[in-house]
């Protein structure tokens, strides 16, 4: 038809090893694929399980009936005035599952599609990104639970409410940040695949999941301001159930940090991209 | 027909890397460990050229047939097309979204049912929603699969499952596609139907990039043909030419081999061997020769003998001088020639390892010598290819018919068709 010799063509391909994305917009071309990748993970989650659906529920308040159990109970820890100990860690571990989750997932998603990476085209950066659809379908479930239960209790989250999706979006960039530079790293070394679980375990104890940042001891307080995820959960909590906000410096130190590891992750998993296909 | 480009390769070359290193650091600390120490010591490393300066240009709608050995670089330069992986050199033009048939089913999961893998595996392929709904019932119709839709995957027969795969990647509806051996899949009916479909999608006037071993269809569906020769693109021609010249290329082979790369003690070896111009048409008797030499004084002579492979590698025929009482001679140098009357072969391309043996292997010359079998069938009538390509050989039949028995005669429940 119009396409004659002296037409550009619609696609060139050349050798590169560069530190972007050689075609960013490819990935809105491939949604569609985003969002398949996503359902199917969580199709195959509640696949082939008795209760389904109902695990999604479950999960995160058993988590969060184990975490206060240990910390409120067994520990004795005050959590802030006011507000139920399980409500609490609740919104704690909405944070904290979505942080994980994103990272565990999004670390392992190349090297378990193996397959597909070695004879499919699509833009690379799709398959962790596509974990943050099918993690944030857990989120949305724990955050209607914990909203039922903050209207039970009475707990009134204030005006921060409205800088919600700002922290959590924070969550998602460290993570996926994280999850892209660990993703990329495993196809050729796969020690990461046990660094990754080992070092989610480490944060969760290095982080204020289950109890607030004020009942850290004074002398480590320094210390675990220095782990970004401090900031975000301080900053999650206040905004949704009106814990005490963290100081200005401690949440822009973790927003930066978020977001300058989201860079770099990007950063290292297109530098890698082109050999995907080779080693893995 | 337009002289549209639809597709041009220049200069493109893929090397991968090659570590020469006794153990080959694959986790993080023994880079590290080693990084540190030898902090300035770089690796000795070597490029191995997969693909190297290739340069074509295909039309719009023009069937393009890639012939090659393994190991010639097709997949790499089907890998390439696809984005699969990057090129080292050189540059691609693409007038058009590149669908590929590279490996049917990739991205099919057990667990999910041939409905959701429809849908899964169009995108993975680069279908949209609306092409995927549009094809549905043309995809479900050609697998043949709609009682199954609902089933997991895991649940389908072997056949099943592959006709399905198949049939999603057939339904692609973008401007160039890239075919690999994909119609050496499911039985032959659905061979035939899949050969059908790539007619169709060839009339179209689509631009279709066609690998394959199977000469037959490479002839029968492109209108030209290139051939590749370790990672370089030796010729571009007619189908016919590209295909004689290949059969050439084979038959070429095999000399190059280091006798002492290879195995066995060695006391003599194969110096030479050839079937001499390659071509045996299917019942004339195979006729190949072959020097050996004495490497060591004073050792007894072995015994030969031989395995013919197809393209398929499956051993049709085999010969051994043991069976037949007789050893080479006690000379330093002989010729002798190996020769099978028997059986009948199909046309195709065929190999010989080569082996001297008396208490052990003296020498195993894999792949020593190609030959190719080319038609007419010796048979009186030549028939459509299911009739006589599903044994590795021809049998020397017979089939007689006795007299004819009437309907209504005395039958107790026969009956004649």
């Amino acid at each position: 038809m119009s396409e004659t010799r002296g037409t550009k063509p619609v696609l060139t391909i050349r050798p590169r090893r560069a530190w972007l994305p050689a075609h960013p917009s490819e990935l809105w071309a491939f949604r569609e694929l985003m969002v398949r990748f996503a359902a199917r993970d969580i199709t195959l989650r509640y696949r082939q399980t008795a209760l389904g659906a109902i695990w999604v529920v479950l999960v995160p308040l058993l988590g969060a009936g184990i975490l206060s159990f240990v910390f409120g109970g067994v520990a004795d820890l005050q959590g802030p005035p006011g507000i139920p100990y399980f409500v609490f860690t609740l919104a704690g571990m909405v944070a904290w599952t979505t942080f994980s989750q994103i990272t565990t997932r999004s670390s392992a998603i190349l090297v378990g599609n193996a397959g597909l990476v070695g004879k499919v085209y699509f833009p690379r950066l799709l398959l962790p990104i596509s974990t943050v659809l099918s993690t944030m379908v857990d989120a949305a479930v724990s955050l209607v639970l914990l909203v039922a239960l903050l209207v039970i209790s009475g707990v009134r989250p204030g005006l921060g409410v409205l800088t919600f999706p700002l922290w959590f979006l924070l969550f998602v960039a460290l993570a996926l940040g994280i999850g892209f530079a660990s993703g990329a790293l495993m196809v050729r070394y796969r020690d990461i695949q046990y660094i990754v679980p080992v070092g989610i375990q480490f944060l969760l104890f290095a982080s204020p999941v289950a109890y607030t940042l004020a009942s850290v001891p004074a002398s480590a307080q320094t210390l675990y301001e220095l782990n970004p995820l401090t900031g975000l959960l301080e900053g999650i909590r206040w905004s949704l159930i009106g814990t005490e906000r963290p100081t200005i410096g401690l949440a822009i130190y973790s927003a930066v940090f978020s977001l300058v590891v989201l860079v770099l992750g990007t950063l290292v998993f297109t530098r890698m991209e082109r050999q995907f296909a080779d080693v893995i | 027909m337009s002289s549209d480009l639809s597709i041009r390769v220049e200069g493109l070359g893929k090397a991968y890397t090659i570590r020469h290193q006794q153990n080959d650091h694959v986790t993080l600390a023994q880079v590290a460990l080693e990084r540190a120490k030898h902090p300035l010591r770089r690796h000795e490393r070597e490029d191995f050229w997969a693909l190297r300066d290739v340069s074509f240009e295909v039309n719009r709608g023009e069937v393009l047939g890639v012939i090659g050995r393994n190991g010639a670089g097709k997949s790499t330069l089907l890998k390439l097309l696809t984005r699969i992986t990057g090129p080292s050199t050189g540059r691609i033009d693409l007038w058009g979204r590149v669908g590929s048939l590279l490996e049917v089913g990739t991205g099919f999961h057990p667990e999910l049912t041939g409905r959701e893998n429809i849908y899964l595996n169009g995108s993975i392929l680069g279908m949209t929603r609306k092409e995927i709904e549009g094809q549905f019932e043309a995809i479900v119709d050609f697998a043949g699969v709609d009682r199954f839709l609902d089933t997991p995957v895991k649940r389908y027969s072997s056949g099943m499952y592959v006709r399905l795969a198949f049939a999603v990647a057939a339904h692609l509806e973008t401007e160039i596609l890239l075919v690999d051996e994909v119609l050496a899949v499911g039985d032959q009916d659905f061979q035939k139907k899949c050969l059908g479909k790539m007619h169709e999608v060839a009339k179209d006037g689509r631009t279709v990039l066609f690998v394959s071993h199977q000469l037959a269809s490479v002839g029968e569906l492109c209108d030209r043909a290139i051939l590749l020769e370790a990672g370089q693109l030796s010729e571009i021609g007619t189908p016919e030419a590209i295909i004689a010249l290949y059969t050439q290329v084979d038959r070429r082979r095999g000399r190059v081999v280091d006798p002492s790369s290879r195995r066995g003690t060695g006391e003599y070896r194969i110096t030479s061997a050839e079937a001499g111009d390659g071509n045996f048409s299917c019942a004339e008797p195979k006729v190949f020769r072959c020097t050996i030499e004495r490497a060591r004084p004073f050792c007894p002579p072995p015994y030969v003998s031989g395995l013919v492979r197809n393209a398929s590698q499956e051993i049709v025929a085999q010969m051994d001088s043991f069976l037949l009482g007789a050893r080479a001679p006690d000379a330093n140098r002989s010729d002798l020639e190996l020769r099978i009357a028997q059986p009948w072969l199909p046309p195709g391309d065929y190999t010989v390892d080569l082996f001297l043996h008396l208490h052990g292997v003296v020498d195993a010359f894999h792949d020593a010598l190609g030959f190719a079998v080319v038609g007419p069938l010796p048979y009186p009538h030549s028939g459509g290819d299911s009739s006589w390509d599903r044994a590795p050989i021809l049998a020397d039949f017979d089939i007689t018919f006795l007299a004819g028995r009437p309907i209504d005669g005395p039958s107790r429940g026969e009956t004649d068709q």
